[in-house]
């Protein structure tokens, strides 16, 4: 089997004017490995090439890129997922200001969780034990605390590439209905009313390409349907 | 070096994984002027990746729980070697350390009447051993780790926590004195370094599981702290003591929680057999860590293991059913199809024993306090210094961990020297400021990768490391085999001195980090190999062919490296309890 064709994007600020795709040769011994375990090889290469990685099992999210065109996490994804004709091509996440090569500046993703308040609120003093919460309220969190602030959703949206200053964003959203739907919380109304505006949520247009990009299958969209919903009743 | 830009905190703590953000919450909480320093930013951090739960006697599961039972099993779980005044703090300040997280938003699963769920986990039993298998692990389906490193991170976000992200620290700095007083780091994006001042610095850096070719520790566990203090000259406690996890994935080396056989799955042979049935006939696939990974071992040398090669077990887990699976392990279904490409509803799971976690670290106190040891025998306070979690070692886990109670331990301990610290800097702190010369002493290896001009590339060298490791000093030790292995060692060691550093750039270098690390990992091996050499003994996750039994006229000691004479010392293990009586060490079966 012939070399594995990859085309990656190289840009590092103290040596590039501009960015550029480099081109390796990947000899995967025809094994169907991850699309991480390619960067590595790429790396001893070049080991100027520049990317994040840490728990390598999809739960820290630390290398979200997009692969062959779709956002995902570099070290879950198959070659046989991504590749096509035997050509892989590797860019940083789309929308966020690139640092080197396949690092982005996740500021702006990370100011726009923090604007939603990510923690619970209860403003009753605690009990001596936990908190009594019945499994039917806690299975409302399902499909909600397992995101891992990977980013993939959020730079595959083009409302958030347009408006990611005041909208808040899938991955954002998704943490603050994590935290409306939690029967501990009783912030609900501070919540709402500080996602009021035309943009924070309502500037998501359905479009849905965070459920197709998340690589935990969470669904983003629903979770804003929610939010919206919420927003509506309180508003009449 | 003057010219280095210095940032000034009453308390600097490195890492930002449960035990590290759970050390600055306290702290943030003061007011007191704090940051916590971590290489990745911190929901990257391993504590992210921890399955099953955390082990406490909340008694959820069972009203009569008491944590003095959950404290025996510590104790034997450890072989006997565990401090039992850290056990007896840890067991039973636990229940206040996991209310405090539920009441921060963690998202634990849930029984009928709204209690913490609770699961079964290895070496858990009621009544000091006689009343059978205890459920005293509490969870968030099998994403507890990372349900509890989401619900610190946002906590400390909420108490406005000062967060130095995608900064590496380099080096230790200390006084005149000896006094630590902060720290040389570099910030990864620009490439800056900077000399972080600090009356209280805190090593909350994790493991270091990529000493081993075969691990289930994220990549970014190289064991930072361990090479900064050795290279600091203080001493290290029980590296010998490296655990092997019963089930990592065959071939991907990624964890499957001890949660599946708590639920009632089982390991079997190529006969089919569960053969753990054979090993320790009460509590079978829930024995200690340190006796399953052995007898999967055995099981495979005898010529039962699974696969072409004969060279793992089956996990055997399609019997609970989907309804089970899908709701308390759903993130391991998510795993076993991603890679071993096995669904485990429909098929066993393809596992072998893989380094995991380690017991030793920097001798502590329960306080976080670093210990070093004089000429005599006498523990001497290290000023300065602390460490939490699992590059401490209080030494809670001895010579095995059991599962679920390295959450709680970096819990427990991390809010315990937050609270030490806020009431040290509040009696107030005068350490002698660091000199040109002890700056540049800090400086020494960053300048020397820097100035490198050829040599060997840093991923080969750190290659062979891990194959010296795996070959040497795996579940089953001689001392032919760790002699060749510390041999090598020593010639490696001198090869990483003269290794090369090519890429030079500023921005986000990830092949310096890279590099510093391998200095880390370095470090972290040597103390390992002569720790692990030298205890001539079989204790707990340390099992040699040469010595098979456990010897307690010799060994029934915590083992201390020291770096600068590269000598390994004995130190005594605490058998005083403050409020129960002490556990004698007894023949261990299960």
């Amino acid at each position: 089997m012939s070399n594995l064709q990859v085309s990656v994007y190289r840009y590092n600020p103290e040596t590039d004017s501009a960015p550029y795709m480099q081109e390796f040769q990947v000899d995967t011994k025809g094994r169907d490995v991850m699309v991480l375990d390619v960067l590595h090889m790429m790396k001893e290469q070049d080991s100027g090439l520049a990317f994040r990685r840490s728990c390598r099992e999809g739960v820290c999210g630390s290398d979200g890129m997009n692969m062959n065109g779709k956002n995902g996490l570099a070290c879950i994804t198959p070659l046989s997922d991504v590749v096509k004709n035997n050509k892989l091509v590797l860019r940083p996440l789309p929308g966020l200001p690139v640092i080197r090569d396949m690092v982005v500046d996740m500021g702006l993703f990370y100011k726009q969780y923090e604007r939603i308040q990510p923690y619970l609120q209860n403003d009753t003093p605690p009990p001596a034990i936990e908190r009594l919460q019945s499994p039917e309220e806690r299975d409302k969190l399902d499909g909600l605390y397992e995101c891992i602030l990977c980013a993939c959703c959020s730079t595959s949206c083009p409302s958030f590439w347009w408006n990611p200053e005041k909208f808040v964003g899938p991955a954002g959203l998704l943490q603050s209905y994590r935290f409306l739907a939690d029967s501990r919380d009783t912030a609900t109304s501070e919540r709402l009313s500080n996602l009021e505006d035309p943009f924070s949520v309502f500037r998501c247009r359905g479009i849905m390409n965070c459920v197709a990009v998340c690589p935990k299958g969470l669904n983003p969209t629903r979770a804003i349907g929610k939010i919206r919903e919420m927003l509506l009743a309180d508003a009449t | 070096m003057s010219n280095l830009r210095s940032l000034t905190f009453d308390a600097i703590i490195i890492g930002g994984g449960g035990a590290g953000l759970r050390a600055a919450l306290e702290l943030a909480k003061s007011g007191k002027k704090t940051a916590v320093l971590s290489k990745v930013f911190p929901t990257r951090s391993h504590t992210v990746s921890a399955q099953g739960g955390i082990t406490c006697a909340i008694a959820s599961d069972d009203p009569n729980d008491d944590w003095r039972w959950h404290m025996y099993d510590t104790v034997k779980g450890g072989d006997y070697i565990a401090d039992q005044d850290a056990a007896e703090y840890m067991c039973s300040e636990g229940p206040k350390a996991v209310f405090e997280l539920e009441h921060m938003g963690l998202p634990f699963s849930r029984l009928d009447n709204g209690r913490i769920y609770q699961r079964p986990f290895g070496g858990q039993s009621k009544n000091f051993g006689e009343g059978g298998q205890a459920a005293r692990t509490c969870a968030a389906a099998d994403r507890t780790g990372h349900a509890l490193l989401h619900t610190l991170y946002q906590n400390n976000l909420k108490n406005d926590t000062v967060f130095l992200n995608e900064w590496y620290a380099v080096d230790l700095v200390k006084n005149a004195s000896g006094d630590v007083v902060g720290c040389i780091a570099m910030c990864i994006e620009t490439g800056e370094v900077v000399h972080v001042k600090s009356k209280a610095t805190v090593l909350a850096t994790g493991g270091a599981g990529r000493i081993y070719a075969s691990t289930t520790n994220a990549l970014i566990n190289t064991g930072d702290g361990i090479g900064m203090a050795l290279r600091a000259g203080f001493p290290m406690q029980d590296m010998e003591m490296w655990q092997f996890h019963p089930t990592g994935i065959y071939g991907a080396g990624t964890l499957v929680t001890e949660g599946c056989r708590g639920e009632g799955g089982y390991l079997i042979n190529k006969d089919g057999e569960r053969f753990m049935e054979r090993y320790a006939p009460n509590a079978k696939d829930l024995a200690g860590r340190d006796v399953v990974a052995r007898s999967m071992v055995m099981e495979i040398l005898e010529g039962r293991g699974c696969g072409e090669k004969g060279d793992h077990v089956f996990l055997k887990l399609d019997h609970l059913g989907e309804e089970v699976l899908g709701k308390r392990l759903p993130g391991i279904v998510e795993l076993s199809k991603t890679f071993a490409h096995v669904d485990p509803a429909k098929d066993p799971i393809p596992v072998v024993p893989t380094c995991h976690y380690m017991m030793g670290g920097i001798p502590t106190n329960i306080h976080g306090q670093a210990i070093t040891m004089d000429e005599s025998g006498n523990d001497h306070i290290v000023n300065g210094l602390f460490a939490c979690g699992e590059a401490a070692c209080v030494s809670v886990h001895g010579a095995n961990r059991l599962g679920g109670n390295s959450l709680l331990d970096l819990v427990v301990f991390g809010r315990a020297a937050g609270m030490f610290i806020e009431g040290a800097l509040n009696a107030g702190i005068e350490y002698l400021d660091a000199s040109e010369s002890d700056i540049e002493s800090a400086m020494k290896r960053i300048t020397r990768w820097n100035e490198s001009e050829g040599g060997e590339s840093i991923p080969e060298l750190k290659a062979e490391l891990q194959d010296i490791m795996q070959t040497s000093f795996g579940v089953f030790r001689e001392e032919k085999n760790m002699l060749e292995g510390v041999d090598k060692l020593a010639l490696l060691r001198e090869r990483i001195a003269n290794a090369h550093l090519p890429d030079k750039s500023n921005a986000f270098n990830t092949a310096r980090v890279e590099a510093l690390e391998l200095d880390n990992l370095m470090e972290v091996a040597e103390a390992t190999a002569i720790a692990a050499l030298e205890r001539k003994e079989s204790r707990g996750a340390h099992s040699r062919y040469d010595y098979p039994d456990r010897d307690d006229v010799n060994w029934l000691k915590h083992s201390l490296f020291f770096p600068a004479t590269k000598e390994l010392k004995k130190r005594d293990v605490n058998f005083k309890p403050k409020t129960v009586d002490t556990f004698e060490p007894k023949v261990r079966t299960y």
